[in-house]
């Protein structure tokens, strides 16, 4: 019976409110599809990291069947040859620089590789055989990548020595500073949430307060008068919130696995689903917001 | 969420002046008080600087007794209402409730205290979108009353005030005195012990007054304590029930069955003079015996 009481109050008040509800669902999600948008963009920084990202610094990539370069002249590495470049890494003029250093073969780079690309189609065109082979340095000092390339790089069975972070850095950087400017937007448009739930939570009381005099009166508790305008806010927040969730899901389905991964195939990019683990945080987030933003307001404009 | 549906009046009862065992009200969990409503000195200050609106206020008001409180504009009796209902809180002194002193009532135990006291306004104060039937039940619903118990006592309790048929009329559709009649009848439906009414008539003409009076009469008899703030000389002639007068927020009379104004002749007393009716003429010549004199805060205590 309270219940459905609540209900039917939480209905009229909705009606009766209704542009004001439409707003503030509106600015809810167009505040969190920004806080999901940057969500997205470091989901999508950890997949392009792949497996060795944050481990190493250094990749030597040995010769492959189908290696063109001059020092795959004599085909695929031999054990002869992997066994000289370990040796070579261990000596004392090199491993002064590195801390460490991993070998990993064709079929650790197929397992990686269809770790991190396994939203994409190309995995299933990929074998072991079309994976080099590498070992993967963790340097003392990531500024002495140079000493390592230029000792490696001629050696025999070496297609190429490259430095991945500093590919990726780039990119990264420019990723991070566009979640900074979406987290910002989010936060601003946050706050214009904040202050609109708490006008329509405002308007809603005063519009009621006829019925919310006469609760007091005739002793209802605090509960069964305020928890109408909390859920009023808190249902807003959490349809704009399902929006913002929506989108990310059609952004991610459209843009990055329809669109962008046919552009860039030798890109991760994230899955739809990935983004789908963003959308609790986000309804999450939208319940905080219109639950203490009402909260707040009620103590000031609904005296029980 | 409990829903409550208890006795007719079961204040929590603490620290409280003479309980008295009443074989009527034979609800196990509840102790019946003789004395409802206690002013014990109260005094009410809203401005350091103004007068008191209540200074030093000592009052008695019985179970099943029916009190007015009459007064000019300003004298204190809406204060006294508020510090009844817990809206405000006293400057010093003590207001008991059903033997409760309210100072002692936490915020979230307030509504309980307001679930036994039922109050009506100059105003009428209904939901203009709600028929007279969803007027009356919007006060069971708000405190968790089951729908068949609102069934079964919405209609008797409209019976009650007279505005049998009625159910499915808006309140626009209805006089004045039937919209305050809904409105009493809003106030009683969850059996409030006391009944607190703020000018109930101030709206009404004489005749619909009377009817309303008459409402209220019904309500007392069935044993709820009324206490009724007002200016309506005639409806307080009409009644002769014990009447409180307040000045300047002072107990200025308290007497049983007495008049609107004082039987003890005052300078400048005109108003009585408008009053030519020939049961005033009966007032004069066999005046009632107070069998209350004012009571001062000392002979409570």
């Amino acid at each position: 019976m309270r219940l459905q009481f609540i209900l039917g109050e939480i209905g009229s008040g909705l009606r009766r409110n209704l542009s004001m509800v439409v707003s503030v669902i509106l600015v809810t999600f167009v505040s969190l599809t920004f806080v999901g948008a940057a969500g997205m963009l470091q989901l999508q920084i950890n997949q392009m990291k792949g497996y060795w990202y944050d481990k190493v610094q250094v990749a030597i990539f040995l010769c492959g069947d189908g290696s063109t370069a001059a020092g795959c002249a004599t085909g695929p590495v031999t054990p002869e040859q992997q066994e000289n470049l370990r040796t070579l890494l261990e000596s004392p003029a090199v491993s002064q620089y590195i801390n460490d250093f991993q070998f990993e073969s064709k079929e650790d780079a197929y397992k990686h590789f269809k770790e991190q690309f396994s939203n994409s189609p190309i995995v299933d065109s990929v074998t072991p055989d079309q994976l080099p082979a590498s070992f993967r340095i963790n340097m003392k000092d990531p500024e002495k990548y140079q000493i390592i390339s230029e000792t490696f790089a001629s050696q025999p069975g070496v297609e190429t020595v490259i430095d991945q972070r500093q590919v990726l850095e780039r990119l990264f950087s420019v990723m991070n500073a566009a979640s900074l400017v979406a987290v910002s937007i989010a936060g601003v448009m946050t706050v214009c949430a904040i202050l609109l739930i708490a006008t329509t939570i405002r308007l809603s009381a005063f519009s009621r307060r006829r019925e919310t005099g006469i609760m007091r009166l005739v002793g209802a508790s605090k509960i069964v008068i305020q928890l109408p305008f909390i859920l009023e806010g808190v249902i807003a927040a959490v349809i704009g919130a399902a929006l913002a969730s929506g989108t990310l899901w059609a952004v991610a389905h459209f843009f990055l696995g329809e669109f962008m991964s046919k552009q860039y195939p030798d890109t991760a990019f994230i899955s739809p689903a990935q983004t789908l683990l963003l959308a609790p945080a986000l309804i999450g987030l939208g319940v905080v917001l219109a639950g203490t933003s009402s909260l707040l307001t009620l103590r000031r404009y609904l005296r029980v | 969420m409990r829903i409550v549906e208890g006795p007719e009046l079961s204040f929590p009862q603490e620290k409280a002046p003479a309980p008295v065992a009443d074989p009527a009200h034979k609800a196990a969990s509840c102790r019946v008080y003789r004395v409802m409503i206690r002013f014990e000195n109260v005094t009410k200050v809203y401005d350091q600087n103004a007068r008191p609106a209540l200074d030093s206020v000592s009052l008695e008001i019985d179970r099943g007794e029916f009190a007015f409180l009459v007064g000019a504009s300003g004298s204190g009796k809406s204060t006294f209402l508020r510090l009844v209902l817990k809206e405000d809180r006293a400057t010093s002194g003590i207001v008991y409730v059903a033997g409760q002193n309210v100072a002692n009532i936490s915020s979230w135990r307030v509504p309980r205290l307001r679930r036994g006291i039922g109050v009506v306004f100059q105003d009428f104060r209904l939901l203009p979108q709600k028929n007279v039937f969803a007027n009356v039940a919007f006060a069971m619903q708000v405190i968790g009353k089951s729908r068949s118990v609102i069934r079964d006592t919405v209609p008797e309790v409209l019976k009650t005030v007279g505005l049998e048929g009625k159910e499915r009329r808006m309140p626009h559709e209805l006089s004045g005195g039937e919209q305050q009649r809904v409105a009493i009848a809003r106030a009683v439906v969850n059996r409030p012990g006391i009944l607190l009414a703020d000018e109930p008539t101030g709206n009404l003409d004489p005749t619909t007054s009377m009817g309303i009076m008459g409402v209220l009469d019904k309500i007392n008899q069935n044993g709820t304590t009324v206490v009724m703030a007002t200016h309506d000389d005639d409806i307080v002639n009409e009644m002769r029930k014990r009447v409180v007068e307040l000045k300047n927020g002072k107990v200025i009379r308290d007497e049983a069955r007495a008049l609107y104004t004082s039987m003890i002749p005052v300078v400048g007393q005109s108003r009585r003079l408008k009053d030519a009716s020939g049961r005033d003429d009966a007032a004069d010549t066999n005046p009632p015996q107070p069998d209350r004199s004012p009571r001062s805060g000392e002979d409570q205590l």
